[in-house]
């Protein structure tokens, strides 16, 4: 599946330029199955950028990086299991490090903020998006945030107001922001249509 | 611009070349308080012109009961740094504006890395105490040709995290071993001479740092140079520029409106036009990019000077 074209939007809404070989400096990789033939991609244009790679896989196998090999490889099923790694192996990082993501737009958001915690200038990092456009929402009333929203407008997982997906998207947090549809007039709720890219 | 008129009510020789001067309200009102790495800009008048120039506050931020500088002689300067050595004493009043920064301390980073050369070594004397206010870590690297000079270990606390390399001892610094290693989201900020900040450039970009990470403060009192005139476009006016002059200070005594800040080249704001150029302009800033320079149309009067038979300005 090759990477995603988003529509143009507002300024606030990432883009992901896609993974570009900053060579062989130190690096950590987090990738969900699409974003792993992304990794797959990258050490085929440039093999040296996998001798000092950490690779962490998030609900996938070794398998999907076929014969590429990294100099460390981590599986996790989730996030929340891959979030205590990937925190420990940027809080143990150096300057000069380099991070890649490759994933859907959830596994992006949540990494990047990680990373974005730990010092790194979010435009430093290197995205791209592969497979599921689904996004990570989060409801701007109760703060909860719901992942896997296909939908717009949806339901908050959390306060179950109907939420206006929006293009605005916090750096800090990982997340694009949901708000309340129906504030002025309750329950009138436009139709239920699914997500563009 | 707002001005405040103080009093100097210190000065001090920390070194042969170097003197510090603390400046407070003459009614004992608080001065507003500033942020770390913040300058002020002093009005020196003799005869019929202003001089003024731009120093970093190496006072303690948080405290409005004074404002303190460090001014190194230089005695092939255009007069302001001898001004301030040879006709500023205990008691004078003097006119500043108020601090503004150009030198900021990015508070997102983890770590932070000053590395000053010289009496580069300024601004970090006030980012020093908002960093320890703000309980943030950070390593200091002091670096000066021989103890004598290096007025800055004066002014610097004895602590395990700062370091202070005197190249006459032996003890050069080594930025490879400085950077090399530091923790993700390390930012390093330099001061002094050209050479070290484009080293400092040089070693974070080949170890791969982010260019956000990397900060510089280089901004000088503008050089002397030979005279020359200007022609200030909407009056058609000439205005003659004096060796220890710079072109601001020229336009200024010739009651010419243009803004300005820093004065040392680096903030922008004096930036002007160049409407006609028939000769060749000497730029001394840190504003305008190679291919600006290059194409000759515009100038920061704060610092820069000409060579030639015509040099016109959109004034």
């Amino acid at each position: 599946m090759p990477k995603t074209e988003f529509s143009p939007s507002i300024d606030s809404r990432p883009t992901y330029a896609g993974l570009v070989s900053q060579g062989a400096a130190p690096a950590i990789m987090v990738a969900d199955e699409a974003g792993a033939a992304a990794l797959f991609d990258l050490a085929a244009s440039d093999a040296s950028v996998m001798d000092h790679a950490h690779v962490v896989l998030v609900g996938c196998d070794a398998a999907a990086l076929g014969d590429v090999k990294p100099v460390a490889l981590h599986e996790a099923p989730d996030f929340d299991a891959a979030t205590p790694l990937v925190t420990q192996l940027l809080n143990t990082a150096r300057m000069g490090t380099q991070i890649y993501l490759a994933g859907s737009e959830g596994l992006i958001g949540h990494v990047s903020a990680l990373a974005f915690a730990a010092g790194m200038p979010v435009d430093e990092i290197q995205m791209e998006h592969r497979g599921s456009i689904a996004r990570r929402m989060q409801c701007v009333h109760c703060k909860g945030i719901t992942e896997d929203v296909t939908t717009d407008p949806f339901t908050c997982a959390h306060c179950g107001l109907t939420l206006f997906v929006r293009d605005h998207f916090s750096r800090r947090l990982g997340v694009f922001q949901g708000v309340c549809v129906d504030a002025e007039t309750p329950g009138v709720v436009p139709e239920v249509v699914e997500i563009q890219a | 611009m707002k001005k405040l008129c103080l009093k100097v009510t210190a000065v001090e020789q920390l070194s042969p070349l170097v003197k510090r001067f603390r400046f407070e309200d003459p009614t004992g009102a608080t001065l507003p308080v500033f942020s770390g790495g913040a300058h002020l800009t002093v009005e020196m008048p003799e005869g019929d012109t202003i001089r003024r120039n731009s120093y970093s506050l190496i006072s303690d931020p948080y405290d409005g009961s004074a404002y303190e500088i460090a001014v190194r002689r230089e005695d092939r300067g255009r007069g302001g740094s001898l001004y301030m050595h040879t006709k500023v004493s205990e008691g004078d009043d003097i006119t500043v504006s108020l601090p503004s920064n150009l030198f900021q301390l990015d508070l997102r980073a983890r770590k932070h890395v000053l590395i000053g050369g010289g009496i580069g070594i300024t601004p970090f004397l006030s980012q020093l105490r908002q960093l320890d206010m703000e309980q943030k870590p950070y390593e200091l690297h002091y670096a000066a040709r021989s103890r004598e000079e290096a007025a800055g270990i004066k002014l610097l606390p004895q602590a395990a995290h700062i370091h202070v390399h005197i190249s006459e001892e032996g003890s050069r610094m080594d930025l490879g071993a400085i950077l090399d290693g530091q923790p993700l989201g390390t930012h390093v900020y330099t001061c002094g001479p050209d050479g070290l900040i484009t080293a400092v450039a040089d070693q974070t970009a080949r170890l791969g740092w982010p260019k956000a990470a990397v900060h510089s403060e280089a901004f000088t009192a503008p050089p002397p140079g030979e005279p020359f005139d200007v022609v200030v476009k909407s009056s058609g006016k000439t205005v003659h520029v004096k060796a220890d002059q710079s072109l601001l200070e020229a336009l200024e005594a010739a009651k010419v409106d243009i803004d300005y800040s820093c004065r040392g080249g680096a903030c922008g704001r004096c930036h002007t036009k160049v409407t006609a150029c028939d000769g060749r302009i000497l730029h001394n800033d840190h504003w305008l990019s190679d291919d600006e320079r290059a194409a000759q149309q515009d100038i920061m009067p704060c610092m820069s000077r000409f060579k030639g038979t015509r040099l016109e300005l959109d004034l």
